[in-house]
């Protein structure tokens, strides 16, 4: 299990999304990724690409202007 | 002999027509995946995140949302550079605005068709109505866009199958073509009667809406842009910058993109570093990008233009801050242009 970062700052949305779920198709079940986004768009969709896609939001949380979802890769994708 | 369990692509838009789509192929036991794509032009998401004032919306991705409420998988795809030339090159021209419906449909199915066939799929389905649309939805054109995507009788329309000769899901008995619909023309009644059947309450807009290419007031903006430039092509910044704040043209060689509020100030902030921009010194006011070669008489024109969108405009003299491109930021006081020397022409 690996833990990576995806800068998606300054993306509006569905870019973050598109961004994460492109990262998700590289990395193995288990694997953490944190995404870093501004849009509060993200906040919304990430979780919810990542329930329809079988993956599991650790956590969101927001620093300074970031918004940071942390999600662990499913077994499903 | 286990019956071979058939799997559907659907395109989804967010609407309620490809949700309606996707529950009548579930209720046929195929298993279906949803693809949404991304070309840039899309109005959901982003608009309602910039602004302040619609921070308290709720802000979904609709087509995830959709996805969500059938239990399907969804796939978003960027084809933002593919996309350029479906709009700068529209075989089949324009609607009533820069929309290149018929392009954009045949387009989209084209890309699902070779998602398709690289996860083994067996069909594509779509929202489509006959007559809803008087591009891509009309009985001459409904078969163009089944031919030139490549998809011929892998295109499924179940809302209005049954006014369509069938197709190989059809005749090859994966679908039952009786249980599919022959909706026809603008009326809703029906989506919404089925929507009803299905007991699906909340949906988004009816079908439609969903792309900045159909509003009058971007397209004329997007045009403004390539005959300012002199060529047309785009860049996603530039497709995005259209979406947000006033947009004033004094005259070809320059324009000013002006926040209108906190957030599209806090959104323009991320581009000023490849812009000249203006901003006042002593009071708030909108930040000022400027998109062109402005000469020195324009610069000072723009910064009397930002002084007439700051807190101090009613004063006789307003200090403005003025950063060149790759230079500088000096200080400029000016008078506050007077609205009534705005020219309504001015404004994109």
């Amino acid at each position: 299990m690996s833990t990576y970062s995806l800068d998606a700052r300054r993306l509006l949305c569905p870019m973050p999304v598109i961004k994460a779920q492109n990262r998700v198709a590289e990395l193995h079940p288990g694997d953490i990724l944190e995404v870093i986004c501004t849009d509060p768009g993200a906040r919304n969709d990430i979780p919810a690409w990542c329930r329809i896609n079988g993956h599991r939001v650790l956590e969101i949380r927001e620093q300074d202007r970031d918004i940071i979802v942390l999600l662990e890769v499913g077994h499903d994708d | 002999m286990s019956k071979i369990q058939r799997k559907a692509v659907a395109l989804i838009s967010g609407g309620l027509d490809s949700m309606l789509a996707v529950r009548v192929i579930q209720d046929q036991g195929i298993h279906v995946e949803g693809i949404n794509f991304y070309t840039g032009f899309c109005v959901e998401g982003h608009t309602h995140a910039i602004r302040r004032h619609d921070r308290d919306k709720k802000k979904r991705n609709n087509a995830l949302w959709v996805a969500e409420q059938l239990g399907i998988k969804l796939h978003i795809i960027d084809v933002i550079e593919e996309y350029k030339d479906v709009l700068l090159t529209p075989k089949h021209g324009y609607g009533a605005n820069l929309n290149p419906c018929l392009d954009c449909k045949s387009f989209m199915v084209g890309k699902a068709v070779a998602w398709m066939q690289e996860k083994n799929f067996d069909f594509i389905i779509t929202g489509e109505v006959l007559g809803q649309r008087p591009m891509s939805q009309r009985r001459d054109t409904l078969p163009v866009v089944a031919r030139e995507s490549g998809a011929h009788d892998l295109l499924l329309r179940p809302l209005c199958a049954k006014l369509m000769p069938p197709t190989t899901p059809e005749l090859e008995g994966w679908v039952d073509r009786e249980r599919l619909h022959g909706f026809n023309g603008r009326s809703r009644k029906p989506q919404i009667a089925l929507a009803r059947h299905y007991n699906i309450e909340e949906y988004a807009q009816p079908a439609g809406g969903c792309c900045f290419l159909t509003d009058a007031s971007y397209s004329h903006k997007l045009t403004d842009l390539w005959q300012a430039r002199q060529h047309r092509d785009y860049e996603l910044d530039d497709i995005m910058l259209l979406k947000v704040g006033r947009h004033i043209r004094p005259n070809p060689d320059f324009k000013l993109i002006i926040g209108r509020e906190e957030g599209e100030n806090n959104f323009l902030e991320g581009y000023r570093y490849r812009f000249t921009y203006l901003r006042p010194s002593d009071c708030n006011g909108a930040l000022v990008l400027v998109d062109g070669k402005p000469s020195e008489l324009d610069l000072n024109l723009a910064a009397r233009i930002t002084a007439r969108f700051c807190k101090n405009r009613d004063l006789s003299r307003v200090k403005i801050s003025v950063t060149p491109l790759g230079e500088a930021t000096r200080e400029l006081e000016v008078e506050p242009l007077a609205p009534e020397n705005i020219p309504g022409t001015w404004y994109l």
